[in-house]
């Protein structure tokens, strides 16, 4: 089979309640996800904050596109290709730094403005000027053209063309909004590295793990279940210390996922966690509710905080817990490579508990060394090497499926449905072949 | 309050190190004190456990769940199990860290190491420092805190399952 120029072949992987073992599997379709998928998509980059001051910048992939995100001197976030237009060299390295007032290429000296511009170069009068109008490399750096700014989340687009970026995520902005509000100033800082995990599976995998609600109970038993298990062993005296409090929902029962809904957005989008989640019973942190209701009356705090929802996915490739500020990215690197990259935020003006509580959770969930994580890993990797297999060829997400709801949108069901899973698949080949050209 | 050679404290860091090469973790759990913490930092030269993102930073209740997990019958991600292998440089005596005070009971010692983390046909080799700060109790020497940094905290790093 050719995916290549081929939009039909693409499109019939995904059917209603299956998919099939090649999204997972195949080398040119994960070629084709980032010429297109990625490309058509609005991504996440970046937060503002990793980059306060003119001329500071971040480096990381939009896909398998290095980009570097910086700071220009009118104070807008820019996303400009990695790569030097003269010879290809990558010319930001550092993970984070401040680069002045220009780039500077450390192979030949070719500086650009913080927007890409070519500022100078070299013996320029080596370069015949009608001659080097003509080259491309006479344009500077590449900029990404769409990049958008949400409340100091950037998100861009690569492929000059496509949706905006209101409609591709229609009302799923609610969630970012609700992790800024929980800050007392509106305003969020990125608090530190994030934890870094590599995993041997395809970056789908993690992406349909988001809304899976069948599965803590089941893969995390060994872990969170152990946990409990130990606490509730001895007859302890002391208050439950904060990482019983979140190991523990992790193996609630059916009953309380299914309770608590999922809502399917448009476009991929959706989140667990409707109307309560795994993040409900924390305990209250002293003065931080005084400081809410200080910045927004105690009505507002209150609706803000009763927002409690679970995982929500961002299609295609991160993930946003409001209630625990982490934000999370699953950045392709193969068909069976994937780099998952945890983020910590700090609501700022909230007291140093809370900071505490997201960067505890961070660690004993989604570290390489997280016994979560471990679980969760392990299962990815059988099921990478396990849909080899010739014997079956599709992946099923049949659960609690109705025919109807392809036609329906922005609509909160039973927890435990696979619609979420359907939602993201259906918004995958859409924009694998949105763009796809067949060949004559 | 008992005094301990510069001998003893060696032998103390490579004792432990077997216990875990060993898998004895129930011996090596009991070698921490009641508020004992295994610490393994997110950034070079990290200062706080709490306010900043680390790898690790576990008491002992932690700890023991993730030792009865190991051997837990749906531990999935330990079927088969993982091994490890500790290779330790010469152990210093941080003579200069504030937790040392040998009249007090409290020594600091920093020890290099290469650990080997094996599991099916994928083995990885890590590098690092770790430092102990320890106390003696009724006439032994436990764990308050050891610290584990790794020389490539901040790389993409695949599942580590046991202890350095």
């Amino acid at each position: 089979m050719t995916y290549r120029n081929n939009p039909q072949a693409v499109q019939d992987l995904v059917r209603p309640t299956e998919v099939h073992k090649d999204l997972f599997v195949s080398d040119e379709i994960f070629a084709l996800e980032m010429e297109h998928l990625f490309a058509n998509t609005w991504v996440y980059v970046g937060h503002a904050s990793q980059v306060p001051n003119p001329g500071d910048f971040y480096t990381t992939t939009v896909g398998d596109q290095p980009v570097i995100m910086v700071r220009d001197a009118d104070q807008s976030v820019k996303v400009l290709h990695n790569r030097c237009p003269h010879k290809g060299v990558e010319v930001a390295n550092d993970l984070y730094g401040n680069t002045g007032k220009f780039f500077r290429c450390p192979y030949h000296a070719w500086t650009f403005k913080l927007n890409g511009d070519l500022l100078a170069l070299p013996l320029k009068r080596g370069y015949d000027p009608e001659v080097f109008s003509q080259c491309e490399a006479s344009h500077g750096m590449a900029a990404v053209e769409n990049v958008r700014n949400y409340r100091d989340f950037i998100f861009c687009r690569l492929n000059p063309e496509g949706q905006s970026f209101e409609d591709f995520f229609g009302q799923a902005l609610s969630t970012l909004d609700n992790m800024i509000d929980r800050s007392p100033a509106g305003r969020l800082e990125v608090a530190g590295s994030p934890l870094r995990y590599m995993h041997d599976c395809n970056w789908k995998m993690l992406v349909d793990n988001q809304s899976d609600t069948c599965h803590p109970m089941v893969a995390h038993e060994s872990s969170a279940g152990t946990a409990v298990r130990i606490w509730e062993s001895e007859e302890r005296h002391t208050p439950k210390p904060m990482a019983v409090e979140q190991f523990a929902p992790f193996i609630s029962s059916y009953d309380f996922y299914e309770g608590m809904g999922i809502r399917v957005w448009e476009n991929g989008h959706g989140h667990t966690g409707v109307n309560n989640s795994i993040h409900a019973a924390y305990s209250e942190i002293p003065g931080y509710m005084d400081a809410m209701i200080n910045t927004y009356g105690e009505e507002r705090a209150k609706q803000i905080l009763s927002d409690v929802r679970h995982n929500t996915t961002y299609f295609p490739n991160i993930m946003v817990k409001g209630p625990i500020q982490t934000l999370r990215i699953f950045k392709p690197l193969a068909a069976n490579k994937t780099l998952v990259e945890s983020w910590t935020f700090r609501l700022v003006g909230a007291p140093d508990k809370l900071l505490e509580r997201t960067l505890m959770y961070n660690r004993l969930i989604n570290a390489p060394t997280s016994v979560v994580g471990h679980d969760d890993h392990e299962v990815y990797m059988r099921a990478q090497q396990g849909l080899h297999s010739r014997g079956l060829d599709w992946v099923n997400v049949a659960r609690l499926y109705d025919p109807t709801e392809a036609h329906r949108k922005n609509e909160a069901t039973n927890g435990t449905t696979e619609w979420q899973m359907r939602n993201q698949y259906q918004a995958w080949a859409r924009y694998m072949t949105a763009s796809m050209k067949e060949s004559s | 309050m008992s005094a301990f050679s510069d001998q003893q404290l060696i032998d103390f860091v490579h004792a432990e190190a077997r216990m875990l090469d060993e898998q004895r973790f129930s011996d090596w759990l009991n070698l921490f004190t009641e508020d004992g913490r295994y610490w393994m930092p997110l950034t070079h030269g990290q200062t706080d456990p709490l306010l900043e993102g680390s790898l690790m930073y576990e008491d002992k209740l932690l700890l023991q769940v993730r030792i009865e997990r190991l051997s837990g019958q749906r531990t999935y991600s330990q079927q088969p199990k993982s091994r490890c292998h500790h290779l330790m440089g010469r152990v210093e005596i941080e003579t200069g860290h504030a937790w040392h005070k040998p009249q007090d009971g409290q020594f600091v010692v920093r020890t290099p190491f290469h650990y080997v983390e094996a599991r099916l046909d994928q083995q990885i080799l890590y590098a690092g420092w770790a430092t102990h700060e320890l106390l003696a109790l009724d006439g032994s020497l436990r764990i308050r805190r050891k610290r584990v940094d790794l020389l490539n905290c901040e790389s993409a790093l695949r599942s580590i399952q046991l202890f350095m």
